[in-house]
């Protein structure tokens, strides 16, 4: 039997090839093999989000004493909320932690700008010059507000100081080992070389060990430069060797003749570098740039081992005070929110930056 | 060129080299090193100051870079001098011969407390490699089957290998670490309560506990068994492949490989009158005895260090596997390949050429990340040299010798790498 429609346009496509049936059809239940796969992740789900469900929200309390969580199923936020402003801010004067709030805030805001490609210009920079400076300022005091010293600092203003001063001050020196292992001085391209392949060749922690117990043997008699000074050296030192690695590789992205047509310019090196070169190779290197921001970010957290008061740390601490022993999965599980939604937030973009920027124009 | 050529003849082709040498010619390009500096003068009619030759501007370059690292370095090792003999402290590798006199909680050769330092470093090491070998056969285990799944035409699987790696790439290592070894001791029994998931296997705060076969001598010899069927295989598989080439036939290497792998010890077993005897640990006042144990430490270093390298590894193989073009495929199917021949021997040699850099990068990531043993407490070769360094104040000779240690390993890997490389290069025409 032959069906005739009046007008094309009326068929329809069969239910079970279209809307949500089709999708699941095509998605979830081609085949035997993906049936069976898509039946145990749904048993899987059910296995375990809801009792983790029920353990983060419905057995668990918000605001008590830990005496109270001692006889609960579920977790216990009350460690947090208890201690946030320690685990925030570590030793830092309770009554003026107004401050480093402000001083993470500006960072924030300062990286949000940024973010928008529109403002990658000039101004932008001087306005994290005049962004740092005032973090700066705000942390340290002076200026008709109270010192506070910087063995005081700690929880998460020191873990983002940490990050992106680390960032900041590495990436001119990167640049630099970057262009020195390119050189066509013997000498230099060496001495370039031993110190890349050296710092990535070793863990950070050997040199935090380093800034924590040998840095000091190197100062002269009578002079000391404190514990997160050292270690922000360390992370900068470590830093600028994976910089150096990723400028690098823009660098061998950029294709000869550029170099040829600044030299038949009559442009000098550090011309045909600053003018022609380096915007170019910078420009390919910014989402690899993002990613070692991230892993600066993360690395941060290794200052633990020497013993600073970062936001691991602050929280290692509340955990060893007797009231609120037995509850770290609580307590590194919002740690590990900070942490992710930070890194994710900055790898997205790092993603996004990439597919615009390898985008054709 | 010639010294002493009459002055301007200009059509010399070095001549005119030199002619554009001072503006043209960056200090970075010394490939035009040859002239001799009396000869430019003469050609050029007039004396060029040093400092536009670039020959000798490299030279002036190089010398002053060298001095600089050189007084920043002897600044350095002056201070360090002067500090060590304020406060009076030896230099030297004197004291790895001294006796160390701390217990070391796990160790792969027998060591206590009066054996030397040397020997408490070597116990370090030992466990660094330990912790290494398991973390990295675990990660690529776990990393490719993550990657695979990440690419899988099942949404709801390819969607929770996606969050696998969003979540444990963006989370620190450390704070995983922590997170696996809090849960150990936290929320695991002690002991007398300890958890049986299957029989003879215990969890516990004290670590993970569970049977092994009793030590025999048919053991030993299943082990050679497995080893000679190794060296079968290999040479089996040359065998295959130079027939295959000569004669077209297609031998079945696979399936005789796993039957010559299981096969071989499984008859040594049965030829050595099958010891079923099993180690099975027991309960004794407040811990087990027998079995073989694997402490906290060491499974929360090795759960932290594998669930976040896998993450990164299982990235990789997705991508290598992506940049082989669909094209590929497509003519490996179009000349009648089976869907495993396709990965077999289409897809994965030339993915593998992709994954392999950096993924040997992510295996050094996993050895380098295990220095953070130290934050648990497992005895690895950092936090043996740490415990060093706090004993006997030897800070300069404990760093170093952890930089050197990862150095050497660092070396050993791009060693391997740049052979690799070399072996797995495209051969064009």
């Amino acid at each position: 039997m032959t069906v005739y429609y009046e007008n094309v346009s009326d068929i329809r496509p069969p239910v079970i090839s279209t809307g949500v049936i089709g999708w699941m059809r095509e998605n979830l239940f081609n085949g035997v093999f993906n049936t069976i796969l898509t039946l145990l992740c749904v048993a899987l789900f059910v296995k375990i989000v809801p009792p983790l469900f029920r353990w983060i929200f419905i057995d668990s309390l918000w605001v008590s004493t830990s005496a109270e969580c001692r006889n609960i199923q579920g977790a216990c936020w009350s460690i947090i909320t208890a201690n946030y402003r320690f685990i925030l801010f570590g030793f830092y004067p309770y009554e003026l932690q107004w401050r480093p709030t402000i001083a993470v805030l500006l960072l924030i805001g300062l990286l949000l700008i940024s973010r928008n490609r529109r403002f990658w210009k000039k101004p932008l920079l001087y306005a994290w010059i005049v962004g740092l400076f005032l973090m700066g300022i705000l942390m340290q005091g002076g200026f008709g507000l109270r010192r506070v010293e910087s063995d005081q600092w700690g929880g998460l203003p020191l873990t983002f100081l940490l990050a992106v001063f680390g960032l900041a001050a590495a990436y001119p020196l990167g640049v630099v080992l970057a262009l020195g292992r390119r050189s066509k001085l013997a000498v230099i391209r060496v001495l370039s070389i031993v110190y890349i392949e050296t710092v990535r060749g070793v863990p950070l922690v050997s040199l935090l060990f380093m800034s924590a117990v040998v840095f000091p043997l190197f100062l002269p008699e009578g002079v000391t430069i404190n514990k997160i000074l050292r270690a922000q050296a360390a992370i900068i030192f470590f830093t600028a060797a994976y910089i150096a690695e990723v400028v690098r590789g823009g660098l061998q992205g950029i294709p000869k003749g550029q170099y040829e047509a600044a030299e038949s310019l009559g442009l000098n090196y550090v011309q045909t570098m600053r003018l022609v070169v380096l915007p170019q190779a910078l420009k390919i290197v910014i989402p690899p740039s993002v990613s070692i921001l991230i892993s600066a970010f993360k690395d941060t957290s290794l200052v633990v081992i020497i013993a600073l008061y970062d936001l691991l740390k602050t929280t290692q601490a509340t955990l060893s005070n007797p009231n609120w022993m037995g509850f770290s999965s609580e307590a590194y599980f919002f740690l590990a929110c900070i942490y992710f939604i930070c890194c994710y937030t900055m790898a997205r973009y790092s993603r996004q930056l990439e597919k615009e920027l390898g985008a054709p124009q | 060129m010639v010294v002493g050529a009459a002055p301007g003849d200009e059509n010399r082709p070095e001549n005119t080299a030199d002619c554009r040498l001072p503006t043209a010619h960056s200090f970075y390009d010394t490939s035009i090193m040859k002239p001799a500096p009396s000869a430019l003068q003469e050609s050029a009619g007039k004396p060029i100051p040093f400092w536009h030759n670039p020959a000798r501007r490299a030279v002036v370059y190089q010398v002053v870079a060298l001095l600089i690292t050189a007084s920043i370095g002897w600044y350095l090792f002056h201070n360090t001098v002067t500090n060590l003999q304020r406060q009076s402290i030896a230099t030297g590798f004197g004291f790895l011969g001294k006796e160390a006199s701390f217990e070391i909680g796990e160790s792969l050769i027998a060591y206590s407390a009066s054996h030397p330092y040397v020997r408490a470093l070597l116990v370090g090491l030992l466990n660094t490699i330990k912790v290494a070998v398991v973390g990295i056969s675990l990660t690529l285990v776990l990393g490719l089957i993550i990657g695979i799944c990440r690419l899988s035409s099942n949404w709801l699987v390819s969607r929770i290998a996606a969050a696998y790696i969003e979540v444990f790439q963006d989370i620190p290592v450390l704070l995983q670490l922590l997170f696996w070894y809090a849960l150990f001791y936290e929320s695991l029994p002690p002991p007398r309560m300890a958890l049986e998931p299957l029989p003879g296997v215990f969890l516990c705060n004290r670590g993970l506990i569970f049977a092994v076969p009793a030590s025999h001598p048919v053991y030993w010899a299943i082990l050679a068994a497995f080893l000679i069927g190794c060296v079968i295989v290999f040479l089996m598989r040359r065998w295959a492949r130079r027939r295959q080439e000569k004669t077209g036939e297609i031998f079945p290497v696979v399936r005789v490989s796993i039957g010559i792998l299981i096969g071989l010890p499984l008859l040594v077993w049965l030829l050595g009158g099958r010891p079923t005897a099993m180690n099975v640990p027991e309960l004794s006042g407040f811990n087990f005895t027998g079995g073989m144990s694997v402490s906290p430490e060491f499974t929360a270093l090795l759960l932290g260090l594998v669930f976040y390298t896998a993450a990164f590894v299982a990235e990789i193989v997705r991508a290598g596997i992506q940049a082989v073009s669909k094209g590929q495929t497509e003519a490996a199917m179009a000349i009648g390949l089976k869907p495993w021949q396709i990965m077999n021997l289409v897809i994965l040699p030339q993915a593998l050429r992709i994954i392999i850099p950096p993924l040997t990068s992510q295996m050094l990531n996993l050895t380098k990340n295990s220095s953070l043993a130290v934050a648990i407490g497992y005895p690895d070769f950092v936090s043996v040299t740490n415990t060093t360094i706090n004993q006997t104040g030897q800070a300069i000779e404990g760093v170093a010798m952890i930089m050197i240690v990862y150095l050497m390993m660092s070396l050993i890997t791009s060693l391997f790498m740049n052979w690799y490389n070399r072996k797995m290069a495209l051969v064009e025409r």
